[in-house]
């Protein structure tokens, strides 16, 4: 949006990345209360609604509602976090053990960098995405970078000096490894089928979406279509990466305590949550960029067929600030959508035996992934020859 | 008991990637997403208690608003855990409610020490203690779970009293032939 904010490139890039972050930040807070509502109306109650500051209690219909849905819990659980008994533990390396939840921060929020949130069209009609770095790179900083993520796992589960932490650990380290392969080999149809020989190559995420909003039959398709089984065996990686169930390997508390964050209280702990949910936002907008068509509202109804339809009603529909706002409605709203899939599979699926997290990885979804790259890559050679 | 052996059918191929399984289990479970909750929300709905329901001992007072109790302190004596504590006192001889010769002055019950197993109102000869329908006993100090003896008369109340047997008393010693 650089043609409506004149401003230096590096003040531009703070402001941007501040409203990447207040976007972000809030969203991966609003998750832990969104976990909780869900996970209460799946089972059959009402889930948090007591808390209620005291204007809004005086507040008539409004302030009743928002008790009922619980909003006010968030402020509720920061504050008991923030000020609650911090304890550690007096066997442990402090400074690990202080620098662990901090490091898993760092993954989390950089990954965003190079995820495009939304588009808008130049004077001209080109598509210039909504991202704070377009890079070529696009997804492979998004895989090297997230899985960066595992080392505060790692350090926090060491620097706990104690035996469960560290199988927590472990485990997240060994599953990170074996997913991390049938995730990363999953993606490489969708990059050999938009990457045309002799065109420029690129991993670039914007390319991706700018693919699946071509017109036509097979171009406004998503990649969900034309690549069911990259999507699944990408979809059931993205849950183990992020150790949601039933990958709930790490912290599975039924046979380990609660894996690396035993020893953690308070806002450390509750850290290792914010870091949890911003790989779960980020790694399903990933997986919303890939294979759900990105910013496009529908399959087969690109963001520049909404804009023509929208037009009809006002010269407004066409403003470059409308179109990106809306773009990032769309694409947010499908996040969310995504994260509420999270916490569905969350509430219906038991946790898997670690045996069997090793099992499905390595003897399932890796053949089926590379069975997968197999068929494609020849399916792609005779349709491009 | 003969033994009757099962096979165990192979999994289908669905069955074997779990998918249908999955996806009928996520429908199981977004019908409850939707369906009207079942919890009671415990402050504003209560229960419905079941008559003869063992709750807090309560002192009760007869219909004509005199205390049963005559601070006989078997319900004392009886208690395993030593939760209550009875200070006899007598009643003045000219008291507009006198019948017997005795009530309690104080009359403690230590709810931290209760443990609601009513031998205090089986071995009460006068029916003045009862277990009754309150089962919340919260507070926020040790002070505060001790019940006092206005407190256990506002808790009991009255109940129906069939025998009026102090009236009898009351009766025949005004006519003679006490006993």
């Amino acid at each position: 949006m650089s043609d409506f904010f004149q401003l230096h490139p590096i003040l531009l890039g703070i402001l941007k990345g501040l409203a990447v972050i207040l976007v972000i930040f809030p969203i991966a807070g609003v998750c832990s209360l969104a976990e909780r509502k869900v996970s209460a109306w799946i089972q059959g109650r009402p889930g948090p609604n007591r808390a209620i500051p005291p204007w809004f209690a005086w507040v008539p219909v409004i302030g009743p509602f928002l008790q009922r849905l619980g909003v006010f819990h968030l402020m509720a659980d920061g504050g008991k976090l923030l000020f609650k008994e911090d304890p550690i533990p007096g066997h442990v390396n402090k400074f690990y053990f202080m620098l662990a939840p901090l490091v898993g921060l760092v993954p989390a929020f950089t990954t965003v960098v190079v995820v495009p949130f939304g588009a808008y069209f130049d004077q001209a009609g080109h598509l210039i995405p909504l991202v704070l770095a377009n890079v070529d790179v696009g997804l492979l900083a998004v895989f090297a970078v997230s899985s960066l993520g595992v080392y505060s796992l790692i350090l926090a589960g060491w620097a706990s000096n104690s035996k469960y932490p560290f199988l927590g650990a472990v485990r997240a380290t060994s599953q990170l490894v074996s997913y991390e392969l049938a995730m990363t080999l999953s993606v490489l149809p969708v990059f050999l089928w938009i990457n045309a020989p002799g065109m420029s190559g690129s991993l670039s995420l914007a390319r991706v979406v700018d693919f699946q909003s071509q017109a036509g039959f097979w171009g406004g398709a998503w990649f969900v279509f034309t690549m069911p089984i990259s999507a699944f065996v990408f979809l059931v990686s993205l849950f183990a990466e992020t150790n949601r169930q039933p990958f709930d390997m790490p912290e599975s508390e039924a046979d380990l305590v609660g894996g690396f964050h035993t020893e953690y209280g308070a806002f450390k702990w509750s850290l290792f949550f914010v870091n949890e949910y911003a790989h779960m936002t980020v790694g399903s907008g990933v997986f919303i960029l890939l294979f759900l068509g990105g910013w496009n509202p529908l399959p087969w109804v690109s963001l520049a067929t909404l804009i023509g339809w929208l037009s009809h009603l006002g010269a407004w529909a066409a403003h470059p600030l409308f179109v990106g706002v809306l773009s990032v409605v769309i694409f947010i709203t499908k996040i969310i959508t995504m994260l509420f899939v999270f916490m569905w599979v969350r509430w219906t699926l038991p946790r898997f035996r670690y045996d069997q997290v090793m099992k499905i990885g390595w003897q399932r979804l890796l053949p089926l992934a590379i069975a997968n790259l197999i068929v494609y890559t020849v399916g792609i050679a005779l349709l491009q020859k | 008991m003969a033994v009757i052996p099962v096979d165990r059918k192979p999994l289908s191929f669905a069955e074997r990637t779990y998918m249908p399984q999955i996806l009928s289990g996520m429908k199981i479970t977004f019908k409850h997403l939707m369906a009207p909750k079942v919890t009671m929300e415990y402050p504003e709905e209560r229960p419905a208690i079941p008559a003869g329901y063992r709750g807090v001992p309560t002192l009760v007072k007869d219909p004509n608003g005199r205390e049963k109790c005559v601070s006989c302190q078997l319900c004392e004596f009886v208690c395993p855990p030593k939760a209550i504590r009875i200070t006899p006192g007598e009643i003045p001889p000219d008291a507009p409610t006198r019948h017997v010769e005795k009530a309690p002055q104080a009359f403690d019950i230590d709810m931290l020490r209760c443990i609601y197993c009513g031998l205090c109102q089986e071995v009460c000869p006068e029916e003045a203690i009862f277990l009754q329908q309150q089962y919340t006993m919260t507070g926020y100090s040790r002070e505060e779970m001790v019940n006092h003896k206005d407190r256990l008369y506002e808790l009991g109340g009255t109940l129906p009293d069939e025998h009026y047997k102090w009236d009898k008393k009351k009766a025949a010693e005004e006519h003679g032939n006490a006993h």
